[in-house]
This record gives C-alpha cells, structure tokens and sequence, in this order.
C-alpha cells in the first residue's frame, strides 16, 4: 500500500491526523528552519518528542522538514533543528540545501533523508545527484510533473518518490521562488514563508473587498464576495499587449486547489511510494477530514476498487478543485 | 415609537468574562505561548449575532465586553455569527472554509487572527467545558444546560469527537 | 570588482543577438555568459549565432562561459545539457541537475538561479569543482558579505546581480502564451513580441511583474548603482549585468566608469533607459521592490 503522508501543524493536529488512518505524519519546528513558519504553528523540541512518541504507538512515522535554505553566518539554527530531529527520534527529515544535506549525511549518518520539493528536482539527473551525494532514499516531486513524467523518472531512479495529491498548489519550481521577497522582503527560501501574513492588508474600497501584499493589490471581488488570500501567485493581475489590448485575470495561477484523488492508481501503478497531502498551516478538523478520505481512498487502490470522489469540495480553497499537472491539460 | 431600550449594562459582565480568559491560559499554558509576541494585541470579535462586542487581550488575560456604538481600538478584527465561531473554536469547521466561504471575515493585522487561530486551534478548547471549570459545583447543571441549549439553537458549544 | 554579463533571458531575433554581442565585445567587461536559459524551444532561432559571439568575445579578450537552461526537463534537454560540456568553455549551471553532467574536477560557475544561501553550499559546490558563483538575487548584503569571505577561503569569485529584471521565478507553465489563451507546446513562440519581457501590472494600475516565457521577473531594474562601496568593502568579486534591449554596451560602460569612481551612475542609467524605474531593496534587506539606498 502507498505510504499516506499528512500535514502536522500542532501536535494537535498531529494526533488527528494520526487517528484518521495516516501512515506518516509531517511537521516542522516553530522557527525559519521549515517553509511554513506561520505565527502561532509548528513544534517545540519537546513537543516533537511526544508528537514522535505518540506516532510510533499508533504505528505511524514522523518526518521533520527542515527544508528552508540555511543563512549565511547562522547555519547553527539549521544544525541544532536536525541534531533536535534525530534526538526526538524522527524517522525522516526533509532536507533541501546542500550544505546542509552535506553536513547530515556527514554528522547524522544514521537519520533518514528524503529530498524536499524545496529542492525543485525534477528530472532523474537532479534525482540521482542527490542520491549519490548525500543518500537521500526519497525524493518528493514537483508538484507540476505528469503521471507519464513520474513514471519516467521512477524507471531512471532507485529511491522512492513521493506525490503531493491534496492541497495547495505551487506552479512555479518550489525553493527557487522569490515573487514574495520582491513584494514583501520575506521569502519561502529564507524565511520560510510566502505572502506573509505580517505584510497582507484586507480593505473596502467603494463597494469592493480588496487584498493586498505588501501594498500591491492582489485580489479585489465585490462587496458579499469573500475575499481570497493574497498569495502573490495566485492574484488577479493585468497585462498590456503593448498593442493596445490588455488581458486581465490570474495570469499566472487560478486559486484554486489540487484533489488527484482519481489519479491514485494510476500513481499507484506509476510506482510512486507515497502520497503527500498539503496543509500544515490548516486546522485539526481540516486534517482529520482529509486524512480519512484518503487513507480510504489509498485503501480502495491498494484493493483494485473505484476511488472516492467529491468527499472533500468544501474543504478546498475557491470552491473548486484541480487535477493538476498530471492530467497534462494544463500546459 | 417604542422607547429606546435602556442600555445595557456591561461591566458586571467583565469580571466572569475576565475570570474565563485567566482560567483558560491556566488551564492551556501552550495558548499564550504559541501566541508569542502577538499576545499583546487587542483582539475584536464581532459576533454579529450578540448585542455587544468582545475585546480580548490575552497578555493581560483579559476579556471584556463593549457596547457597538464604542467600538474599543484593536490590533485586528474578527466577525460572523456565534455558530461560526463556536464551530472554529470546537474543531467542527476548517477555519479556512469559515474565511473563504465569508461566514467568518477577519480585518486588521492577520498575524494576529493566524496566530490566535493557530493557537486555539492546538489547544482543542471546549467552551463548555471552561466554563463548567469556572462554576465549580453548578458544573453538571451547566453541562446539562449546554446539551439542551445545542440541541434547540443548533449550536457547537462542545468539542464534538472528529466528524466523519 | 569587475563585470560580468550574464545570459540573455528573453528572446531575441539571431540579427539582434548577433548585434548585441558585436557591441559587447567592445565594452569593458571582464566577463560574458552566452546560451539560453530560460525556454529551449528558443534555441533552433539564434543558436547559430553562439559560434561567432564566443569567437568575437573571446578576440576582444572576455572570458566566455556558456549557460545551461534555468529548468530542465525533457529528455531532448538533458541531452543538450550533456552536450554544452563539450563546448570547450567553462559552464554555467543554472539548474543544478546539469551538475551530473560535468565531469568530477571540471570548472564549472554557478548562476544566479541555483540556490547559494550560505557557506555549507559554497563549500560543497567548490569541492565539487565550482569557481565562480552568481548569488540568489534576493540576498541581502549580510549573506553577501559572509559568503564572499567563504568565497575567498574557498577560491571562489562571488558575483552579485547587479543590473536587470531580476529573476524572481521559474516554471514549467508559460505564462506568455498563457496571456495569448496558449499552452506551452503550442505557444508559437509569442515571447518574442516582448524583446524586454511583457508587463505585468495590478489591477489599479501599479506597475509589478514581467514575464518572459516560462520566467517571472521584476519590473523595476534591479539596480546596485548607490551600494558599489558596500559590495566592494564586502568583497564581492563581479557585477553580474543581464541584457536588455537598448544601448546595453553604454550601461556597461557606465558600470565600468563607477567602478572607476565616477559619480551619478543612478542619474546615467536613468538618462540611458529613460522609460525605466530602479530599485535595490533585496541587497538593503527590504522588499525587492523598494529603492533602499538612499544618495
């Protein structure tokens, strides 16, 4: 069966999702060590070792992401995060600079690397270098790659991949993305967040809803309408021809969100390992719900049987959910 | 024309409001730290559906209530009706589908709604349950209250086991 | 400090590309970086014009490197990867899985794309043979000065971006034919109307973004005219200047005569592309769209 791999935000949600059926939790310290350092998220040291505790009991893993690019001069931080991983007793950490996938191959022989999306590997030359490298044993892939494309890649590597199926979506090649630090100064690389909330401004502007980063209006839709937040990618935008003609709307990405829930065997068949669910910045009832659908849905695919369908529209953002990239419409 | 009601009186009310937020960080330590540097901000929460506002500063532990006409000033902002936010606090509806589906709308500094929700969200608060807490022995009366109430107004104001 | 120019990023005619390194072999930088980096689908257009700017450029005594493709994919651009080793010049890789493909020992730069944020991964890229890098332009000077000492330990020069659009992302969806209702594999090359990249503005009219193909860059020119002492005193070897279209060798040039202490470099750049706007708050630590430096 393929390893369902869940987001863990808050040790509560941790004990949720592991309650649901997850095979292996994800989570992350409450510091700029991981890509999702949001106000009021993430782990303590001590938190993580009950959360580990917790899993194992249940019979489930713990993966740590580490998976922020370490600044220069303060790379201690990044070594004390997987010093307080290993020490917890994390099953895996998810690693995506170099140096520091360097100093844990050589510092922290014994723990288990996989390769973070961070890391925008998405071909199996990117794959194999790191698996030669430092031994990383399991790479997650971009988001924007196709079923045809991962059983291609699976046939040129050894280690295991692992799909994101559930969640947000990223379009643009994951750790090598500065849109937000150009708008706001804050970068998913360095500080591990993207379209901070420190820097969004919601306002009614005559009769309209609008949001902002960073002063730069994102979104606006009329007065009743919710308002999206303002991650940069996913705005609505306007682009002149030069010719006198204009295209308006989001030019880069719809807000809208992945559910490759009817995909799953053919990932399955694909050999791909594990699936990954996104969302650690979502809440506990967010989690469970989606835990459970999945791990049904793993379940039935494991079993030959037809996947669940639709069980989780309200939960996905805008209301309308996408198959991604892997259907190959998209590009 | 009807006489205008007479106005409410809501400072008997900030004492036991005040009483529930310290009960509350005692009994949830984690609450106010995951809160960190935000938790000295004021926080507004519009429940649409009660005749006043709630102001709650949780460095000082305290909540208190406020009239609509005086709006007391705040660092953010959050409003909807009361089965929004007793959903949200009781884990019975995804804080993101509340905001998205504009059954709850935040204004003011985000940080603050994200780190509040964020900690709340950890904390897996039962309102009932805080409340029987602050009673001591009038607590299963409270509990039965609280059951019969929910029943008839269809509001969350237990922590439900995880939905389906 | 000297000057380097990197990779053209938009898509030019072979005639612009052949005028545009004809003029540059006459300016005064130390340094070119030829090749496409941005859309392979672009190369069969100009690449007959890589053989003769090398030739040129290497008369006029620049060093010439040649670039890999910011994002690699394809088996056909794996394969092209592979190839450019056997160019004989040294390569940039601007995707870090190109690295499989240079042989263990071999001289290799890194560009600005590929993730450098501290001293753990200069060191293993040195190791691993690289002897120049071009820093993440979203850097701020504390990182950059750190990691030009690492740089120095190391043996490796630190180039810091220093004039263009900056590349903010990378993906595998174009965004230009996206704005022309096409996809990728049908995109009849429309990012050649744009020889500067098409604008990308907010809905009440704020100028914002670029987009260039499958690239998402800046709209103002990031600029580091008014942190020349800073990038010196930090020890930063190169300014990386990335083309654009207009009298590109006058800007080197006016690069150069900064580095060579003349004043009012911001007011030059201005006066030499007037419909432009600058900014520098990435290297200053602020939002990459502020004009940080204060003169």
């Amino acid at each position: 069966m393929m390893e369902l791999v869940c987001p863990a935000g808050t040790p509560a949600a941790l004990r949720g999702a592991v309650e649901a059926g997850a095979h292996a939790v994800y989570c992350g310290f409450a510091d700029e060590t991981n890509a999702r350092n949001f106000p009021g998220l993430n782990f303590s040291p001590e938190e993580l070792a009950e959360g580990v505790a917790f899993a194992h009991r249940h019979g489930a893993k713990v993966l740590v992401a580490i998976n922020t690019f370490p600044r220069a001069g303060a790379q201690a931080l990044w070594h004390r995060a997987l010093a307080n991983a290993e020490a917890a007793g994390a099953d895996a950490v998810i690693l995506a600079d170099l140096g520091l996938l360097a100093h844990a191959a050589e510092r922290h022989p014994k723990l288990r690397l996989h390769l973070s999306v961070q890391a925008a590997a998405a071909n199996p030359d990117a794959i194999n270098l790191y698996a030669q490298a430092f031994g990383v044993q399991r790479v997650v892939l971009p988001r924007v790659l196709t079923v045809d494309e991962i059983r291609a890649i699976n046939r040129e590597i050894d280690v295991e991949t692992e799909v994101f199926v559930f969640g947000g979506l990223c379009v643009m090649a994951e750790g090598r993305c500065s849109l937000s630090s150009w708008a706001t100064g804050l970068s998913p690389n360095m500080n591990g967040v993207c379209s901070p909330a420190s820097h969004v401004a919601y306002a009614e502007n005559s009769g309209a809803q609008e949001a902002r980063l960073g002063g730069y209006l994102i979104h606006r839709t009329p007065k009743g309408a919710p308002v999206p937040y303002p991650t940069l990618c996913k705005g609505c935008f306007t682009s002149p021809d030069g010719k006198g003609a204009s295209q308006t709307g989001h030019i880069f990405e719809d807000p809208v969100s992945l559910d490759a829930t009817r995909l799953i065997p053919a990932l399955q068949k694909a050999g791909v390992r594990a699936l990954k669910i996104e969302g650690r910045q979502r809440s506990r009832a967010y989690v469970g719900q989606v835990v459970r659908a999945f791990r049904a849905a793993v379940e039935a695919a494991y079993a030959g049987a037809p996947m669940p369908e639709g069980l989780l529209a309200k939960l996905t953002e805008g209301q309308a959910a996408t198959t991604g990239a892997y259907a190959k419409t998209w590009r | 024309m009807p006489a205008p009601l007479p106005p409410l009186p809501l400072a008997p009310l900030n004492l036991p409001l005040s009483r529930l937020m310290r009960g509350m960080a005692a009994r949830h330590p984690s609450i106010l730290r995951r809160l960190g540097a935000h938790a000295g901000a004021r926080i507004l929460l519009d429940v649409t559906d009660a005749p006043f506002l709630l102001l709650m500063e949780p460095a000082l532990r305290r909540l208190t209530a406020h009239r609509r006409s005086a709006a007391p000033r705040a660092d953010a902002q959050i409003r909807g009706k009361l089965r929004a936010f007793l959903a949200m606090l009781h884990g019975g509806e995804d804080g993101d589908a509340l905001f998205f589906s504009g059954e709850l709308e935040i204004a003011g500094d985000t940080s603050v709604v994200l780190a509040l929700r964020n900690a709340l969200d950890d904390a897996e608060l039962d309102l009932t349950e805080e409340l029987v807490a602050e009673v001591g022995r009038a607590g299963p009366l409270l509990r039965g209250a609280a059951r019969a109430i929910a029943r008839q107004s269809g509001l969350t104001l237990s922590r439900q086991e995880s939905l389906a | 400090m000297d000057l380097t120019i990197g990779p053209n990023a938009f898509f030019w005619t072979a005639e612009a590309v052949r005028a545009f390194y004809r003029a540059v072999a006459a300016s005064p930088v130390s340094r070119v970086v030829v090749g496409e980096w941005v859309c392979s689908k672009r190369l069969p257009f100009w690449q007959d014009e890589i053989p003769g700017a090398v030739e040129a450029l290497q008369l006029a005594g620049k060093q010439v490197a040649i670039t890999s493709l910011a994002l690699i994919t394809l088996p056909r651009e794996r394969r092209q990867t592979a190839e450019l080793v056997e160019m004989g010049l040294p390569v940039e890789i601007n995707d870090l899985s190109a690295l499989r493909h240079i042989p263990e020992g071999a001289e290799f730069w890194v560009g600005p794309v590929v993730n450098v944020y501290n001293e753990g991964t200069l060191d293993w890229l040195a190791r691993r043979g690289a002897t120049r890098i071009c820093l993440p332009p979203e850097l701020p000077l504390d990182s950059v000065a750190r990691l030009a000492e690492a740089g120095q330990a190391a043996g490796v020069a630190i180039e810091v971006w220093g004039h263009g659009r900056a590349p903010l992302a990378i993906s595998g969806r174009c965004y230009h034919a996206r704005l022309h209702d096409r996809a990728k594999d049908s995109c009849q090359f429309v990012c050649g109307e744009d020889p500067d990249g098409r604008d990308v503005d907010t809905l009440d009219g704020q100028p914002f973004l670029t987009v260039n193909g499958v690239q998402t860059m800046g709209r103002a020119i990031t600029t580091v005219a008014d942190q020349l002492d800073d990038l010196r005193a930090a020890g930063v070897a190169s300014l990386r200047l990335s083309p654009h279209i207009g009298d590109f060798a006058a800007v080197a040039a006016a690069y150069d005569a900064a580095l060579a202490g003349l004043p009012r470099l911001a007011q030059q750049l201005q006066t030499l592309m007037p419909g432009a706007s600058f900014c520098d708050g990435f290297l200053a630590g602020q939002p990459g769209v502020a004009r940080a430096a204060v003169r």
